[in-house]
């Protein structure tokens, strides 16, 4: 017999008193140090251990809850159905609902903080996340505070209610309020419940012990019952309601006989009739109480009608039991609790027919369970020879013959591990692994691979048309080789090409050295020669004196002319060396563009700048010219930066003493000109001019 | 067992050598040797050490792209044995590895081309402009074997043409 007991569930505490509670033991519990300078993931771990510390301790609380608190569902109807009376179910199972949804939300937090405490960077961050998170751990608890204070008085009234054994022997008291109920119960128990002159005394059930043959029996006592629609009856009322529902019991209905209770017998009777089919199955017996104000054969006609009614449907259900044939004290009793007349009468009765019915109904379960010792399987007697063997379809016999032969197989197949043992054992012989390879060729199963060559994976170079494209590669190598060794040949012809002799046309008897043939050549190498060819025969000397206009220019003879002719051969022959040996030079028609240095342009617009004057007649001393020369020659000294020091001094400290003495003469303004085109700076007229003791004598003798 | 590519230098890791380094987000460094090992710890970049092979790549040292590197590629998927191809296949990595390597020599030599010429220019410079440096012009003047080919003029001294310019 389960105990239900609801007085073990632990308290539970409104929402500010969780929070400090878990929030406390966090405190208590986990270290509280923490430093600036130590390790960042010594950080990490110790706000993580915070979070998740009062995550578990949030997660224990509400867990134990959850579990403490009875399911609905799970306990037996008559708790199940008086604790929705009394709380009702769903707003019960809602604050259970919210419990474990805060729960799973903590639970949600607690995860998601850790995950970023895990990437954070300062100990202020860090901190800061845990504080995030321990806040938002509370703010749930605090949203379910009111579901916690309602779990609470939830908890304190089920530790109150009465502890009801649903399954053991109960005696059930219900009637109008006021009729003597609970008098009834403080007689025959030890129970000490309140009775008072006013409607409903008692507000919810109460239980009280009576032994009866050496068996304990619960009596419980109900709040009064009042003539109602059911839809209307109050808590109170649904509680007795439920209890005549749901506990197997046997049930005493007291009438008040003499009505001061304030309801009249017409009333109770009502009553009876309306909750009578609450009364199916279980042993009914009729009290009317307070029978020492007015004794039973008192009342009126009516009303001893509706009693007798009232007696018949008792009796219906007596019936109904047992199918035993009762006297009518049994169902009808008198009593009064008062002066406890009849009192211990009514209890005996109730007991016994209480207890007739339970015996009965064990006798017929234990009847079953003894019967099945003795059962047995009748054989039918044969009546004929004709063997009828048992009916098995065929699919079943193929499928057993199937797996019989697996069995076979497997016992007659060859395991490794024999093969092993047969050769010398684990050390000595290694399986191969090859052995059920599938490959195009049989043969290759045991072949060993190179992984290695040369530095390079083999596997990375494995391909079914690796082939193809090394042939390729090849025949590009092949054709840059062709190409190479041909500019190397021609470049050494090139080279050669004024030592060797040349073998002209006329002697090329062969024709060996034919523009097609080029043409040919080129193109199984596999380039276009009609650029190529174009050019030979551009420089190529043609047989009509109008391919070559220039030539013809000069010579200023007639196309007829022998003499020209022969001069025109040697001409060709001297224009086809020249144009042999020109073969690198450019068309005539451009003019050379060299990365002209600007030394060298200098250079040139002074040699023009000499021409010029050499047209003018200007007397150009031998000295000035030897100067100009050594200035030339010195042009790339002279000019251009220097690492250190200055470039002024230098030039003139070494110009032949003469010089300068012919220059003062001649006036300066030509020797500066020239030399600041030389020089290309003007800086030379700030010059400190250091003049040799022999220039200075020179100066001033004349 | 495979030959790794040292994520520093680019060389090849042998079985037995380096240390192999992986990160939190589950990327693996390999490395050769200690010297790319330290080299990384300090963060340095390799397409900024020059030693390296990124780097080389990078500044067009070594030949970037071929087709021989096409050859050569990790494949994920395992094909099954077959000797014909595996035979063809060891011929073939000798062949690329042979042209890889002219072809590199002549990305080499292409990068290398104008270098003799400039260098003889540069000396020739030198030799002009710094000969003063080896021996005095004076002396120079007076060896003709030591200067370079100079202009000579006949210079005849007409000095009483110049007397009488003075006055």
């Amino acid at each position: 017999m389960v105990q239900y007991n609801f007085k073990k569930i632990t308290v539970v505490p409104t929402g500010k008193d969780f929070i400090d509670i878990i929030l406390s033991r966090t405190q208590r519990r986990t270290p509280t140090q923490v430093h600036k300078g130590y390790a960042i993931s010594r950080l990490r771990q110790f706000y993580m251990r915070k979070v998740k510390f009062t995550q578990q301790n949030f997660h224990d609380k509400l867990s134990t809850i959850i579990e403490e608190f009875p399911r609905l569902d799970d306990i037996h109807p008559f708790y199940g159905d008086l604790l929705h009376v009394l709380y009702n179910k769903d707003h019960y199972k809602l604050a259970l609902g919210q419990i474990n949804t805060a729960r799973n939300l903590i639970g949600k937090i607690a995860k998601d903080y850790v995950k970023l405490l895990k990437y954070g960077d300062s100990l202020y961050r860090c901190k800061s996340l845990k504080v995030a998170a321990l806040g938002r751990m509370c703010t749930v608890i605090k949203r379910v505070s009111p579901s916690l204070a309602y779990l609470e008085q939830i908890r304190q009234h089920m530790a109150r209610l009465p502890s009801i054994d649903p399954n053991t022997r109960t005696i059930l008291i219900c009637g109008y309020p006021n009729v003597g109920k609970s008098s009834f119960i403080n007689k025959i128990t030890r129970a000490d419940v309140d009775v008072q002159p006013y409607a409903f005394t008692t507000k919810s059930l109460f239980v009280g012990h009576t032994d009866y043959k050496y068996l304990r029996y619960q009596v419980i006592d109900t709040p009064g019952i009042l003539d109602r629609p059911f839809e209307d009856r109050n808590i109170i009322e649904m509680c007795s309601i439920t209890a005549l529902a749901h506990l197997r019991a046997a049930v005493l209905f007291f009438l008040d006989i003499s009505g001061s209770c304030g309801y009249s017998i017409a009333q109770q009777a009502a009553l009876f009739h309306s909750i009578k089919s609450l009364f199916m199955n279980k042993p009914l017996i009729i009290v009317c109480n307070k029978t020492d104000l007015q004794p039973l054969e008192g009342i009126s006609e009516e009303d001893m009608k509706l009693v007798t009614e009232m007696k018949a449907e008792a009796m219906k259900t007596v019936i109904g039991q047992g199918g035993e044939p009762t006297d009518d004290n049994s169902v009808l009793l008198t009593m009064s609790t008062l002066t406890e007349e009849g009192v211990i009468s009514v209890k005996n009765a109730a007991c016994e027919r209480l207890l007739n019915q339970r015996v009965e109904l064990k006798m017929k379960s234990k009847k079953l369970n003894d019967c099945l010792n003795r059962f047995h399987v009748a054989m039918p007697k044969p009546r004929d020879q004709k063997e009828r063997p048992p009916c098995i379809p065929q699919a079943v016999l193929e499928a057993k013959a199937k797996k019989a032969e697996e069995t076979a197989e497997k016992e007659k197949r060859k395991l490794e591990r024999d093969l092993e043992n047969e050769n010398g054992g684990a050390g000595v012989y290694s399986a191969s692994l090859k052995k059920h390879y599938i490959l195009a060729d049989d043969e290759w199963k045991e072949d060993v691979m190179p992984e290695i060559l040369d530095g390079h994976n083999v596997y990375d170079f494995i391909d079914p048309d690796i082939l193809m494209r090394l042939e390729e590669l090849e025949r590009e190598e092949e054709i840059r080789k062709k190409k190479s060794l041909l500019i190397q040949q021609h470049r050494i012809k090139k080279s050669t090409a004024e030592s060797r002799p040349t073998v002209p046309r006329k002697f090329d008897k062969d024709k060996k050295f034919t523009t097609e043939r080029m043409g040919r050549q080129l193109s199984t190498l596999g380039l276009d020669p009609t650029m190529a060819i174009n050019r030979a025969r551009s420089k190529s000397r043609g047989r009509k004196r109008e391919r070559s206009p220039d030539r013809s220019g000069n010579d200023g003879l007639d196309s007829m002319e022998v003499d020209g002719d022969q001069q025109n051969k040697k001409l060709r022959l001297r224009s086809r060396s020249a144009s042999r040996s020109r073969s690198k030079s450019r068309p005539p028609g451009e003019c050379v563009q060299e990365r002209a240095s600007k030394t060298l342009l200098r250079r040139r617009r002074l040699l023009k700048w000499l021409r010029v004057l050499a047209r003018r007649g200007t007397r150009m001393l031998a000295e000035e010219r030897q100067t100009e020369s050594f200035l030339l020659s010195n042009l790339n000294t002279c000019s251009g930066k220097r690492s250190t020091g200055k470039t002024d001094r230098q030039l003139i400290t070494y110009a032949p003493y003469w010089t300068l003495y012919l220059k003062i003469h001649q006036g300066i303004p030509s020797f500066m000109d020239s030399y600041t085109t030389a020089c290309g700076m003007g800086s030379c007229i700030g010059y400190a001019v250091q003049l040799q003791p022999a220039i200075v004598e020179n100066l001033f003798i004349d | 067992m495979r030959l790794e590519k040292c994520w520093f230098c680019s060389s090849t890791i042998y079985p037995g050598h380096g240390i192999q380094f992986v990160r939190n987000d589950a990327k693996i460094f390999r490395f050769c040797r200690s010297k790319c090992h330290k080299n990384f710890k300090m963060k340095r970049n390799p397409r900024k050490v020059k030693w390296t092979k990124a780097y080389r790549r990078l500044h067009g040292k070594d030949m970037t792209q071929d087709a021989t590197f096409e050859f050569e590629r990790k494949r994920n998927r395992p094909e099954r044995y077959d000797r014909n191809v595996t035979e063809n296949t060891l011929k073939a990595i000798k062949k690329i590895d042979k042209v890889r390597v002219d072809r590199e020599a002549r990305h080499h030599a292409k990068r290398m081309k104008g270098k003799k010429a400039q260098l003889q220019r540069e000396a020739a410079k030198e030799l002009e402009q710094s000969i003063h440096m080896v021996k005095a012009p004076a002396a120079l003047q007076q060896e003709p074997s030591l200067t370079l080919p100079k202009l000579k003029v006949k210079v005849s001294l007409q000095q009483t043409e110049d007397n009488r310019m003075e006055e």
